[in-house]
């Protein structure tokens, strides 16, 4: 295994609220390799986008508590000070967000916000960051970006914007590109388009990047890992094969399951997870999932750890079922729905 | 307890300063009149208005905007060209304008059966009350206009709710807590108006006072007799101050945008 | 640009005809209120009224009434004060617009710094001691009725401690014109800038800094900072930025209103002889030809400062520049 490049160990934010201490991240550990493509996966408010902006340290709640550790090239980003981090964003690791719509500064110009980027970090003077921008523009595939690059945010369609934004993630060439739910709130069409050019211009730029999702559709063509999140911790993470083909998780058995595909009968097309995400305030005893889960028994209310209970090393899963009867139980939420 | 009035001053007499003593605790105006006295019943007429004023406003303003919001079209024209000719006049000249017609009428004012005696507070209630509804008049229609498109009003004109049900059963619920949240802060400012246009002795006419009229009072007396003008003037901070800080209270209470949105 | 010049005084015409007509009933139409009044002296006879009323054209219809006055101040400029007849009223306001001008720029100056200062200031200071208490500060500011602010200034200022180091440079209340001597005239106005400032550095600052938090939370500041810009950085050029939208029209509309008038009860209790004062001396006097031609002249600025804003809005939000 490669020295990995980012590390992420027993990460923990908490948010002090007037009802009570919301636990949104609960102790989640995972790797990066350089020019790996990491896909974290799972519903809203299970704190896959928290996670990834405690590694930039970019949420200012004066209520959040953070611990853990964050290697990069095994400095810990955590107890950098605030001009060290500043050195870091958007030069080494980048990010980008869900809703292109408000990502951008409505009252700058698109090159403008590329060009501020630039300068932050690179020793060049503004001519150059421009023309810098106009590639890069070019790069994500927008067309006429030698005169685009003056254009406003509003001037920009949905798909254009977030390609805007990838532009300026990339501008300083980051080893770490952090993509928060970059197709969410795009057109279906445009978003096969955005997931492919993150594919082709990670090998370009010589990227790693980490993928949140809440739809493991996306994911599936470009990752090479998953890490599957419920309720604040990573409740299985796998290579992305072992993961399509051997889930060990019944939440993922139903994230699976829950992908519509018309190669089965009607009445079995879509499994849905039946219950709701459980309170981060008052979380339940033992596995999170156990509330929810069909298959749960009387050692789940005891929590499991995330450790490999298959023949894979790097299979990891939280789950307390025998592997031998996951392969059959899982079959039915997977393949053939509750009707089956 | 303080007793409007006491012993008047002759010609030339000592003028009266503070004192510890019950009468005169921040002592005597030109005319020998205990001032604690008077800004306490000052601050009646004072409060009065302003309550007042604020809720007639408040109240004239929610009605035209739901009658502007709710039927559009012409209504809507014409009411809010309406209140943008009044929203054009700075809000104090207007206010004058009013109050020198109305109150320079030494028999007060006569429409039809309806008597209004000039030194009532009814006229200058009713002219700050005026002055302020496009002021209110301007988010409600708009929170109207907006209200009226949501699918729960959909849902009650497919049922056949008639107008009235539509406005006060569907669209006011929606719209009070915009009203409720601007209360205190309308009262903080036609408290202020008042006090203005009666330091202009366009307000409150004597024999009444207010804390306005006061600090007019007091003006000629500022050099000598400073309390005079000081006291009203503290009086209308501290009150004015408490209406904002209610009002923030109010609005942080009730204003769901402004409570702090978690991320997920 | 063009189009817009054209549709924004049409608007401005027909907004000073709306409220010339407007202030024309409330003195004219108002039943009991009778102009001849402040004309014709005390006890006059009813000859006398007769002869003032057919002289100043009182015993015409009132439309004609309306429209001779109009024609006077705006053609033949000679419209004189029913008060006093040796008062021309065109020239009165314009020897009266420069004090209103040197009142209100003076002040606009010191509340936009002190009101940006402190918004910022409280943002940066979020979360100590120091943000609730500027705006507690901001909000005693704003609870202060001016003309009580500047008796109290008077009060420190020309008598307690007139007579100390702190005071002493304070001129008697009053005005000199810039062009008669520069130095007096900016001592004449440093007390009335700041007295006429202080509710406004209280109420901007407020709405800058809710409007600074407000953008904080947008997306687009948690983009500037993930492109590892600096603090300041994201508060002066995001944040600052799009918060001075706000902050901008609110500015042309209040400056617009204290040029056009509004700043008159600062102009009373300093004895500033400014557009306001005139125009509160004519009304309580009701002395309509003076009314009618501040009233015009302050609308005008008012319109007038809206299309400014709307034209700085258009510059400072490329959203709704016409492309």
């Amino acid at each position: 295994m490669p020295q990995p490049l980012l590390e992420v160990k027993d990460l923990r934010v908490s948010f002090r609220t007037e009802d009570g201490v919301v636990k949104a991240v609960d102790g989640v550990s995972f790797t990066l390799s350089p020019r790996e493509v990491l896909g974290i996966v799972g519903e809203s408010g299970s704190g896959k986008s928290v996670t990834m902006m405690s590694v930039l340290r970019l949420i200012n709640d004066p209520n959040m508590l953070v611990s853990g550790e964050v290697l990069y090239k095994g400095r810990d980003l955590m107890k950098l000070g605030k001009g060290q981090m500043q050195e870091v964003r958007g030069d080494e690791i980048a990010m980008i967000f869900q809703d292109p719509m408000t990502s951008l500064n409505p009252v700058y110009r698109i090159g403008d916000q590329i060009c501020e980027g630039i300068l932050t970090h690179q020793d060049i003077d503004k001519p150059a960051a421009r023309k810098r921008a106009v590639e890069l523009l070019q790069q994500v595939g927008i067309p006429h970006a030698g005169s685009r690059v003056d254009d406003f945010p509003h001037q920009f369609s949905g798909g254009m914007r977030q390609r805007a934004m990838i532009a300026m993630a990339l501008a300083n060439n980051p080893d770490v590109l952090i993509a928060d739910e970059p197709t969410t709130a795009l057109d279906v069409t445009i978003q096969a388009q955005i997931i492919e050019l993150i594919d082709k211009l990670k090998d370009d730029f010589d990227s790693a990047v980490v993928l949140i999702t809440h739809d493991l559709g996306v994911v599936a063509d470009i990752a090479d890992r998953i890490a599957v999140m419920y309720a604040g911790r990573v409740v299985e993470f796998g290579a992305k094969r072992d993961l399509f083909y051997d889930p060990q998780h019944p939440y993922t058995w139903g994230l699976l399951g829950s992908i519509p595909r018309l190669d089965r009968p009607k009445a079995s097309r879509l499994y849905s997870i039946e219950g709701t995400p459980p309170s981060l305030i008052s979380p339940p005893q033992g596995c999170k999932f156990r509330p929810r889960c069909p298959h749960a028994f009387e050692k789940c209310m005891e929590e499991p750890e995330l450790v490999s209970r298959v023949d894979k090393r790097d299979h990891l899963d939280r789950c307390w079922l025998d592997p031998a009867t996951k392969r059959v139980t899982r079959y039915n939420t997977i393949e053939g729905g509750r009707a089956a | 307890m303080i007793q409007q009035g006491g012993g008047a001053l002759g010609i030339g007499e000592i003028p009266i300063g503070p004192t510890w003593q019950t009468n005169y605790f921040i002592g005597a105006d030109a005319q020998g009149r205990d001032v604690m006295a008077r800004v306490l019943y000052g601050g009646r007429a004072s409060l009065e208005i302003g309550i007042g004023s604020a809720l007639i406003c408040c109240g004239i303003a929610l009605v035209l905007a739901l009658l502007a919001g709710f039927f559009r079209g012409p209504i809507d024209a014409l009411l809010s060209r309406l209140m943008d000719l009044i929203w054009a006049f700075p809000v104090y000249l207007l206010a004058i304008s009013l109050a020198t017609v109305l109150l320079t009428k030494p028999n007060g004012l006569q429409w039809g059966f309806v008597h209004v005696d000039p030194s009532s507070l009814w006229v200058p209630t009713a002219i700050i009350a005026l002055v302020y509804v496009p002021y209110v008049f301007r988010p409600v229609r708009g929170q109207v206009l907006s209200v009226r498109e949501k699918e729960y009003v959909e849902a009650a004109i497919a049922q056949g709710a008639s107008n009235g049900r539509l406005m006060f059963g569907e669209i006011l619920p929606n719209v009070i807590t915009t009203v409720i949240v601007m209360l205190p802060l309308m009262i903080a400012t036609t408290v202020l108006t008042e006090s203005a246009l009666s330091f202009l002795s366009i307000g409150v006419q004597p024999p009444k006072a207010s804390w306005g009229t006061i600090i007019d009072d007091g003006q000629s007396l500022l050099y000598t007799r400073p309390w005079v003008a000081i006291a009203p003037g503290i009086m209308i901070v501290l009150t004015v101050l408490s209406l904002n800080v209610l009002g923030d209270g109010v609005r942080d209470a009730l204003d769901p945008r402004a409570k702090l949105r978690m991320r997920g | 640009m063009a189009v817009f010049i054209v549709r924004r005084s049409i608007g401005l015409i027909a907004v000073l005809f709306a409220i010339t007509v407007l202030t024309f009933l409330i003195f004219f139409a108002t039943p009991g209120v009778d102009p001849t009044r402040a004309l014709a002296g005390r006890n006059p006879t009813p000859e006398t009224v007769a002869a003032i009323k057919h002289q100043f054209g009182l015993d015409r219809s009132l439309p004609v009434q309306y429209l001779l006055m109009m024609k006077r101040l705006f053609i033949s400029r000679d419209l004189v004060s029913y008060g006093n007849q040796a008062l021309k009223v065109v020239p009165a306001i314009t020897s009266a617009a420069p004090v209103t001008f040197s009142l209100v720029l003076g002040a606009a100056v010191i509340w936009v710094v002190f009101a940006i200062l402190t918004g910022v200031l409280a943002v940066i200071l979020k979360g100590t001691i120091f943000d609730p208490l500027l705006m507690i500060l901001a909000l005693i500011g704003i609870s202060m009725p001016v003309f009580w602010l500047g008796e109290v200034a008077n009060l420190v200022t020309q008598d307690r401690l007139h007579n100390t180091f702190l005071f002493h440079w304070v001129p008697p209340l009053g005005y000199t014109p810039l062009t008669s001597n520069p130095w007096q005239w900016f001592l004449h106005l440093v007390i009335p800038w700041i007295t006429l400032s202080v509710l406004y550095i209280g109420f901007y600052a407020r709405v800058l800094r809710a409007n600074l938090l407000d953008v904080e939370n947008e997306d687009y500041v948690r983009t500037a900072r993930a492109k590892g810009l600096s603090e300041r950085r994201v508060l002066l050029k995001h944040m600052l930025r799009t918060s001075l939208i706000t902050f901008v029209s609110l500015f042309g509309l209040d400056f617009g209103v204290l040029v056009g008038g509004g700043a008159l009860l600062t102009e009373v209790v300093f004895g500033l002889p400014g557009v306001g004062k005139l125009t509160y001396d004519s009304l309580v006097k009701l002395d309509l030809p003076v009314i009618m031609a501040t009233v015009i002249y302050g609308a005008f600025f008012i319109t007038i400062a809206n299309a400014l804003v709307d034209i700085v809005y258009a510059r400072l939000d490329p959203r709704i520049r016409p492309a």
